[in-house]
């Protein structure tokens, strides 16, 4: 089992490894190297940086050296948690995303938890009444989630809130904890904002979760030990719930595996759309002005995310598996 | 054996099969997979049901216990069982397929053995947990209890180191021991009668004859009825009573086991006992098979099923005139009319 | 057993007699045939390809023409019925300014008519890029001005025709899929085959990194990478680039699924037959096991397709992909990144069900293809 979680491990470090080197390559991707670009900047406010300086600063982020030696001077300063400078906002890229990280990570893994909640339930049922009306009804209404896309419905969530119930949709705080240091005042008051979000992003990937889970249950149900179960006189709701769900379970599991960067990915276009403060809208300006750090620094945290979600669920499969863990013996 | 047939003469029999026809109804068109078929099962006895694959003898044996998944349905016909305790005769077609009543026969009255059963275990629950669950459904016992008489089966079917193997995934025991198991686990609430479903077709030759013997001592200790299937004679021949011969989705013929294997009626009987190999066949000679081959489930033929087969049907019998039904040619000896008259 | 039922067995065993003799392209056709909603899909999406090379016969203005005047108009239905006569008109949309807030508001006045034609003359535009040519759908008689005159689904802020864009923003929306979807077809039919027919440890290599692209979030990543292409590139080099981003990481699934059949096909007896008598690889992958192939890659394409097209309008619509001059869903939904917009100009949303549809078509279609190429489906 060590040796599982080991190998499991080590793929994620190398997962994160190769997430930094296509951070590296988005920051030095923009023609010019960033002094250059920050002198561009400064430039534009009307300032400007002697020559002198600009040397200074290039030798500073080794500007001067070949680029893999760049990169592991960026990667060391990584791992002591200095993403670099953002020039956009004049501080370092780390106290720019700070407050927007916990946002980030808390609707990504509600919009999970939503998506199980009702994704299973759906998906059960779907496979259980197959081809009855609730059926079709649940296969229409996924078949429409995976053709709108998430930005879509946030528009459309966004447009039904302002139109029918006068409501602004959008912001995940009220404007008295906007700016508010933490608390458990203003965590409350991101759970009285964070469900529209969540529903909008939940409903994107449960249409896919719903497939998995019917397409996976009407396998199981099909299978020798349900008919096993059945003869011992147990009742069917029992019986579903007690085997075939749970075998159909292992599936959904390493499903969320990759729902959760689906789920990241989705979240940073609902927090352009519903102008969120998490880590998406503050991606897409840093990116729209070049900042590249700050962009940098964004894309490798979100990769560390899921990959800590893709490890996280690998575990969970190692405990709920028995087969897993005797295998990894 | 003598004295169990004097014992039988006048009781009824536990349970009785009566026309029973199950069809399955798929978008390529209806499936007959059973026509009719009628059969008893005698308390205390072993009733063999033998007959090729695809005969409906999984299916017919599967109605007793309304376990027939859609598109299947009963469309005709009535199981009666008479081994309630209140001696009421229960008519098991008219229950509902998921009403309570039907959930205390399965597992309590009547219990199922299954053909494989790595597969017929659930691969994330313990053996243990799977025999506990059903005793908890029968027994009014707590769980400790319910452990401790699972233990107790483990024993009586010989289960090596039956504490350790309780705690185990089935993919953790051999094929014997999970077959073990699956006795044990259809076993546990004492059942008036034992539906066994090829339970040795998985096994190598060896574990089959440890299992046979192993349903027959646990027989001769309960008492309970046995319903064999197989379309092996050579097990029919070790273990059973009492045989059905199926063809077709009908019993052609049914009798002692003497019976059959002495003097054999039906044409289809015969063919069988003729193809099963035996040390007093000559050197290099071929096994006679069954000319013909058996009809498309979609395509059986109208009135006797067997004609197609037949060496020299009647007149009648080649255009399908004569209707199949059960005759009685000797005392406990019924065959198939449609044989009778195509000789 | 009355006649009927015996029409019936005749009718089984016939089928059974097609059924043994058919090859493995004629039994996906057979159940593809079965899925109603499929081939209907099938046959939409047909046509909605057509139409897109005649986008601009069926646009009835220059979908590039702006004027700031004309900005924000609402849609304007062609009435075809004049006093209980057929002659096709829309009303003139009259603009006022609010005094106060200096906003235009437009309502029709349907004592101006403007007279609609079919098949009739309007703006000049050059077929597929070639043929000069004039001749639209619906247009106006002469002497009037499309531009000026007929709003069938409003106007943008710009002032530029939604119908007319929409129109022509379909053959970038629904051939980036297409073009999109070749390249993946090349990496994940390439990478898939190679990983599952050698595998061992270029198999475990390449699944490792198929296993790192799903768990990066791809959506940032697609952003950075388009927000990195240079100002100056041209609409086709963007085009190209952001079809080759997208692909970039959309290759996964198709490899999984190539792989799976490769390795079930290698333990396959026609397989080993093949090797046996002494064929090369060559000829084992191109005669032996890519025709089993065909079908699953078939459904994989137009599961993907879809992708494609959600990936390019999302990209468009935060401004990361495709830019002004060029039209595409995508981007003709940059207007209503506002709430404003999307309350007060409801029609700006319009663009979304040509999107939606798309794909859900390419959906359907997908999901038929998929059951039947599942030779154990029924």
């Amino acid at each position: 089992m060590a040796l599982y979680i080991g190998k499991r491990v080590l793929y994620g470090f190398i997962a994160i490894w190769i997430i930094s080197i296509l951070s590296f390559i988005i920051i030095q991707l923009p023609p010019g190297d960033y002094v250059s670009s920050y002198i561009a900047n400064l430039a534009a406010q009307g300032s400007s940086l002697d020559q002198a300086e600009a040397e200074n600063l290039r030798i500073f982020y080794g500007l001067d050296k070949p680029w893999h030696i760049q990169y592991l001077k960026w990667a060391s300063r990584i791992v002591t948690g200095d993403l670099g400078y953002s020039f956009e906002w004049e501080k370092p890229v780390m106290s720019v995303i700070q407050g927007r990280i916990l946002t980030t990570v808390l609707l990504a893994l509600f919009a999970l938890v939503f998506t199980w909640l009702f994704a299973i339930p759906i998906g059960i049922y779907s496979a259980v009444h197959k081809y009855s009306i609730g059926d079709y009804l649940a296969t229409f209404l996924g078949f429409l989630g995976l053709a709108i896309p998430d930005f879509l419905i946030a528009l459309i969530a966004m447009w039904f809130g302002y139109s029918i119930f006068g409501w602004s949709v959008g912001g995940l705080f009220s404007p008295e904890f906007g700016t508010a240091p933490w608390s458990i005042a203003k965590f409350l008051d991101l759970m009285k904002h964070l469900w529209v979000p969540v529903i909008i992003l939940g409903t994107a990937g449960m249409a896919a979760m719903i497939r998995v889970v019917r397409a996976n249950l009407l396998d199981e149900l099909s299978k020798p030990y349900v008919v096993t179960a059945r003869a011992k006189g147990i009742s069917e709701w029992k019986l579903i719930m007690k085997y075939p769900v749970r075998m159909a379970l292992n599936p959904v599991i390493s499903m969320s595996a990759y729902l959760l960067p689906y789920l990241i990915s989705g979240s940073v276009i609902v927090s352009v759309v519903l102008s969120l403060p998490t880590l998406g809208p503050t991606l897409l300006k840093s990116l729209l002005s070049q900042d590249s750090y700050l962009a940098g620094g964004i894309i490798f945290l979100i990769g560390i995310f899921t990959i800590l979600g893709t490890l996280i669920s690998d575990l969970l499969l190692l405990w709920i598996d028995p087969r897993i863990k005797f295998e990894a013996r | 054996m003598t004295k169990k047939n004097t014992k039988i003469e006048k009781q009824k029999p536990i349970l009785s099969v009566n026309g029973l026809k199950v069809h399955f109804f798929t978008d390529e068109g209806t499936v007959k997979a059973v026509e009719g078929a009628s059969f008893d099962v005698l308390a205390g006895r072993t009733l063999g049901i033998v007959g090729e694959s695809g005969c409906g003898k999984s299916v017919a044996t599967r109605s007793l216990l309304r376990l027939v998944d859609s598109p299947g349905k009963i469309v005709d016909g009535e199981i009666i069982y008479r081994g309630d305790a209140n001696k009421k005769e229960i008519n098991i077609t008219s229950l509902k397929t998921s009403g309570s009543d039907i959930k205390s026969i399965r597992g309590g009255e009547i219990s199922l053995i299954f053909q494989e059963p790595m597969t017929s275990f659930s691969p994330v629950h313990t053996v243990g947990n799977q025999i506990i669950e059903a005793i908890k459904l029968h027994k009014k016992l707590n769980k400790d209890d319910a452990k401790g008489l699972t233990l107790d089966w483990f024993k009586r079917v010989g289960m090596p180191d039956p504490e350790q193997r309780m705690n185990q995934y089935p993919w953790q025991l051999s094929g014997g021991q999970r077959q073990r198991a699956m006795i044990a686990m259809a076993l546990c609430c004492d059942p008036k009668i034992v539906i066994a479903d090829e339970p040795t077709t998985a096994l190598d030759v060896t574990t089959q004859a440890q299992i046979l013997d192993l349903l027959k001592e646990l027989q001769e200790e309960n008492g309970m009825s046995i319903i064999f299937i197989t379309h092996d004679l050579g097990v029919i021949a070790e273990i059973s009573d009492d045989v059905s011969v199926m063809y077709l989705g009908n019993i052609v013929e049914s009798a002692s086991v003497d019976e059959i294997f002495h003097s054999p009626k039906h044409p289809y009987t015969t063919g069988l006992l003729n193809s099963i190999p035996s040390i007093t066949n000559k050197n290099r000679e071929r096994l006679p098979t069954i000319s013909g081959s058996i009809p498309h489930p979609h395509n059986r033929p109208s009135g006797c099923t067997f004609r197609n087969r037949c060496q020299n049907p009647s007149d009648d019998c080649r255009e399908g005139k004569i209707e199949m039904k059960l005759i009685e040619v000797s005392p406990g000896h019924f065959v198939d009319q449609c044989c009778i008259n195509c000789g | 057993m009355s006649s009927e039922s015996n029409i019936e067995k005749v009718d089984n065993i016939n089928s059974e007699e097609r059924v043994s003799v058919a090859s493995q392209g004629q039994l996906i056709w057979w159940r593809f045939r079965k899925h109603k909603l499929a081939v209907f899909s099938a046959i939409l999406l047909l046509l909605l390809y057509l139409t897109t090379l005649f986008a601009e016969f069926f646009a009835t203005s220059d979908p590039l023409e702006s004027e700031a005047f004309r900005g924000l108009i609402q849609p304007q239905p062609i009435h075809f019925f004049d006093e209980g006569k057929l002659s096709p008109h829309v009303c003139a949309m009259e603009g006022t300014r609010d005094p106060y807030t200096y906003k235009k508001t437009y309502k029709p006045n349907c004592d101006k008519k403007t007279p609609v034609e079919f098949f009739t003359k309007g703006y000049e535009y050059e077929w597929l890029g070639l043929i000069p040519m004039d001749r639209h759908l619906i247009g106006v008689p002469e002497g009037y001005l499309a531009e000026e005159h007929i709003f069938l689904l409003g106007t943008d802020i710009q002032g530029r025709d939604m119908w007319s864009r929409i129109w022509v923003a379909s053959r970038l929306s629904l051939s980036i899929g297409l073009v999109g979807v070749t390249l993946t077809l090349i990496f994940g039919i390439s990478l898939g085959g190679i990983s599952g027919f050698y595998g061992g440890f270029i198999d475990t290599i390449i699944q490792r990194i198929i296993e790192i692209i799903r768990a990066v979030p791809t959506i940032p990543l697609w952003m950075a990478l388009s927000a990195a292409m240079p100002f100056s590139w041209s609409i086709v080099q963007i085009y190209f680039s952001i079809t080759l981003i997208i692909s970039l990481f959309a290759w996964t699934d198709l490899a999984r699924v190539v792989r799976g059949r490769f390795l079930s096909l290698r333990e396959e007896d026609f397989v080993t037959a093949a090797v046996l008598s002494g064929a090369n690889e060559r000829r084992i992958i191109f005669r032996h096991v890519m025709p089993s192939l065909y079908s699953h890659i078939i459904a994989a394409v137009s599961l993907a397709i879809p992708l494609m097209i959600i990936s390019e309008t999302a990209l468009s619509f935060l401004g990361l992909g495709l830019q002004a001059p060029a039209i595409s869903w995508g981007t003709l939904l940059q207007g209503t990144q506002n709430v404003q917009s999307v309350a007060l100009y409801k029609w700006l949303m319009i663009p979304a069900f040509p999107v939606v549809g798309s794909i859900l078509l390419f959906n359907f279609l997908g999901d038929g293809l998929r059951d039947a190429a599942d030779p154990y489906s029924d």
